[in-house]
């Protein structure tokens, strides 16, 4: 009868959150943002979207049964977070080929290599992001106006650049971002550039763009809604943001007829999915408060510094890759602050 | 000086980490109820941290209640009194809540006879314990009064009460703190021994304040306890050095540092004691035994303890004399549910589970825990997902999933470098991690080693 008993250490009671609960929450979050992709992007998008996800679920379930003969952890759903998050970010109608090209190496090298979930220094989606947009720059940065109903079948095929296969009533439009970069160059600045959107465009989403950044308004939802449910930490979104404010404020308030508004550069290209769905990773980021805050905040920096004087128009993804490499250094200087590490004071008083 | 209550109701707390497990203080309403006597005692030798008590007696002598069978070797120990009145039958080691077989006293128990030295203390304050109120032991008469009396600590960890109130030179204690925090879930014998015993808690309070020569006591309890805090207060209204501290309700608040911390805003520093930053804590019901060991001469032969878990039937309060076998007390319970899965000795967060149910009841045995089978069973491990949240609970603001790595590894001078002797063990970091890593485990691994390291290097 005794011997029927656990006898284990304390604490013998547990909280109910897992690993797969947690990973789920980041699937629900990411809901508004897949719909107002959706909505603007439509088939095109789906195929994107359901491809990088499935690709990145094979991927990983072949690596780790079929290559390493480990039981499958399909389900703590990681592999479906980073898939969607690649998806989001790339432009509706990516050629097939590439999106499954792009899976398979942000799961590949991006996660797998380091010894899978909880091990990869870089953010996958991102890792495989920056592979893609090396490998088919053209493609990655054509992107297709918000049409709902208007897909292409070469997107199949994937035989050439989307924009060539658009025909006469070409639909294709560069990014705010894209826009905003160009009126810097120009020598007349920003009013020179025809077909500007404004701040409201970009909030609702109502631009061109990758699928899942377009709409700042229903990134927000999921990321309040991760807040709420305490899976992220405010420092990361917030000094993220804060960083590039700062990077673009400078600039702006230096030369507004040359450079966009730090609002215009948050609401605009990856930044609000960077800041609530990337930067936050926590695989990615560092241990602490303090270490987040650094980490955020000078990705911000650098995603304005890249976005400013880079060679592409958007910086996000690089800026978080960058610091990503960053964050074993700063978990190694940044620690919590001691219980008892300051000297005792012994004027405070007791009530 | 009249005693500050918590005007305005303003509640404190520690700043760093923490967490709210569910609070589950499904017994806080039962009235304290006495145990009956078993029929046959178990007392151990060593009921606390330290060196075990001395045999006093042999097979077949004669014990009435409060008889010393066992004498503090000491200053580290404790003295062990028999709880019960009937014939010693065996002298063998038993398996106590560490696992480890220890010393044990079997008395056959026969009728209740006690002491005559003790015996005007048998009766209980809801049947007619009158409340002696003048304090006329000097802070020394205290200390002896406690030490012959084998007062421990009786919120878990009993350590020997009067070595608390023996300061050292240099030391300067200007506040006694009085733990009525109680913040491990399930439990609820602090809670009851508050409403139910509040003025032997009060003038125990006074004694243990008077042997420690403060100005001050302060009584912290956490707001999910609003009467005993109010009747606290109340009561405290009669005794200027007497002040009481509503607390924010969050675990681990009943940890010495931590509480120190809360009220007083001082930090212990690393490695030291409370006593460093003025301040000596203990548990209320340490307070109440010390009421009876100064003022009825009574040792500690008896304590309350909550009996609980979600599938009892009857879980409660007893009042149960030391030695009693837990599963009679389970039985007053209701008895064993089907499908047990866990008996734990104490809280769920720092609480001992323990494999037998004749496993007496010792001095620091806060409560009996049972949880079902599917509640015992550990998640399995996954890996880290560096979710950062065990960095954010540890109150002592420490890096877990560090130490716990490095003492896997057994790199035990980078874990030293790391803090790791500060962690206290409250189990925050495994209670928060979604991967249902063994922090804590790994943790208490590394210190022992580390300990035993030390030791050898002295020998």
């Amino acid at each position: 009868m005794s011997s029927s008993f656990v006898v284990s250490l304390s604490p013998h009671v547990r909280t109910k959150d897992s690993v797969s609960s947690v990973m789920w929450t980041v699937v629900i979050a990411m809901v508004p943002a897949i719909l107002a992709g959706l909505w603007a992007f439509g088939i095109s998008a789906a195929l994107v979207l359901g491809l990088s996800t499935a690709a990145c679920v094979l991927s990983e379930w072949f690596i780790t049964v079929v290559m390493l003969k480990k039981p499958n952890r399909l389900a703590d759903g990681s592999a479906v977070v980073t898939g969607l998050l690649l998806g989001m970010n790339l432009p509706a109608g990516t050629p097939l080929w590439q999106v499954l090209s792009g899976a398979v190496f942000a799961i590949g090298v991006g996660k797998m290599v380091f010894g899978g979930l909880g091990h990869n220094p870089f953010n996958p989606a991102l890792v495989g992001r920056a592979f893609m947009l090396t490998s088919f720059p053209a493609d990655m940065t054509a992107w297709p106006a918000p049409n709902l109903f208007r897909w292409n079948l070469l997107q199949f095929g994937g035989a050439s650049r989307y924009t060539a296969t658009l025909g006469a009533d070409a639909v294709s439009g560069p990014t705010a971002l894209g826009l905003v970069a160009e009126g810097a160059a120009h020598t007349e600045g920003l009013s020179a550039i025809q077909g500007l959107p404004g701040h409201l465009d970009l909030f609702l989403g109502t631009i061109p763009g990758s699928m899942g950044e377009i709409s700042a308004l229903a990134i927000l939802v999921g990321g309040v809604f991760l807040l709420a449910k305490k899976i992220i930490s405010w420092e990361s979104p917030i000094f993220f943001l804060a960083g590039l404010s700062v990077f673009t404020g400078l600039f702006w308030i230096l030369d507004p007829s040359r450079y966009a508004d730090p609002l215009y550069h948050i609401l605009a290209g990856g930044a609000m999915l960077g800041a609530w769905f990337m930067v936050t990773d926590m695989v990615t980021s560092p241990m602490t408060p303090r270490g987040r805050m650094i980490f955020a905040g000078s990705a911000g920096l650098l995603t304005g510094a890249i976005r400013l004087f880079g060679a592409f128009p958007e910086g996000a993804s690089y800026a978080i890759l960058i610091m990503n490499s960053f964050v074993p250094i700063i978990d190694r200087y940044i620690r919590p602050t001691r219980f008892g590490s300051k000297q005792a004071d012994l004027s405070r008083k007791g009530r | 000086m009249s005693a500050p209550v918590t005007e305005s109701g303003k509640l404190m707390t520690f700043p760093r980490g923490g967490i709210h497990p569910p609070e589950q203080k499904i017994t806080q309403d039962q009235p304290i109820q006495a145990c009956p006597l078993p029929q046959e005692a178990v007392v151990l030798l060593a009921q606390h941290i330290g060196a075990p008590a001395e045999l006093q007696v042999k097979v077949g002598d004669q014990v009435k209640v409060g008889t010393l069978i066992g004498k503090a070797p000491g200053l580290i120990s404790a003295n062990i009194h028999s709880p019960v009145s009937g014939k010693v039958k065996k002298i063998e080691p038993r398996t106590d809540a560490s696992g480890y077989p220890k010393t044990a006293v079997l008395i056959t128990v026969d009728g209740d006879e006690w002491e005559d030295s003790v015996h005007e203390s048998k009766d209980f304050p809801w049947n007619g314990r009158p409340l002696k109120r003048d304090i006329q032991a000097s802070p020394e008469e205290i200390r002896t009064a406690l030490a012959n009396g084998g007062i421990v600590g009786m919120g878990g960890a009993a350590f020997p009460t009067n070595v608390k109130y023996m300061v050292p030179p240099g030391k300067t204690p200007e506040y006694l703190i009085i733990n009525g925090v109680e913040c491990e879930p399930y439990l609820t014998a602090d809670h009851r021994v508050m409403l139910e015993l509040a003025d032997e808690v009060m003038v125990g309070t006074e004694i243990l304040r008077i042997a420690l020569g403060v100005e001050k006591a302060i009584i912290g309890i956490e707001a999910n306890k609003p009467d005993a805090l109010s009747l606290m207060e109340k009561k405290a209204q009669d005794y200027p050095n007497i002040s009481v501290q509503g607390l924010v309700v969050k675990y681990p608040q009943g940890a010495e540092k931590q509480l120190v911390r809360a009220i007083t805003g001082r930090e212990v520093p690393s490695g030291k004691l409370p006593l460093d930053v003025g301040c000596v804590v203990n548990n209320v019901g340490t307070a109440q035994a010390a009421y009876l060991a100064v003022q009825y001469n009574r040792p500690f032969i008896d304590r309350v303890l909550t009996v609980t878990g979600t599938g009892l039937s009857n879980p409660g309060n007893f009042l149960v004399r030391l030695g009693t076998p837990i599963q009679q007390v389970i039985e007053l319970a209701g008895g064993l549910p089907e499908g047990t899965g866990k008996i734990i000795l104490g809280g769920p967060m720092m609480g001992k589970a323990t494999g037998s149910l004749d496993t007496p009841v010792a001095k620091g045995t806060s409560g009996i825990l049972l949880l079902d089978q599917k509640q015992a069973k550990r998640a399995a491990v996954q890996p880290c997902i560096r979710c950062s949240r065990c960095v954010g609970v540890c109150p002592m603001g420490l890096e877990p999933y560090i130490l716990s790595e490095l003492a896997r590894q057994n790199r035990y001078s980078e874990a030293e470098s790391r803090g790791i002797m500060d962690c206290v063990e409250c189990g925050s970091c495994s209670y928060t991690c979604p991967s249902h890593r063994d922090l804590v485990d790994w943790i208490r691994y590394g210190k022992a080693r580390i300990m035993a390291n030390r030791r050898k290097g002295k020998a």
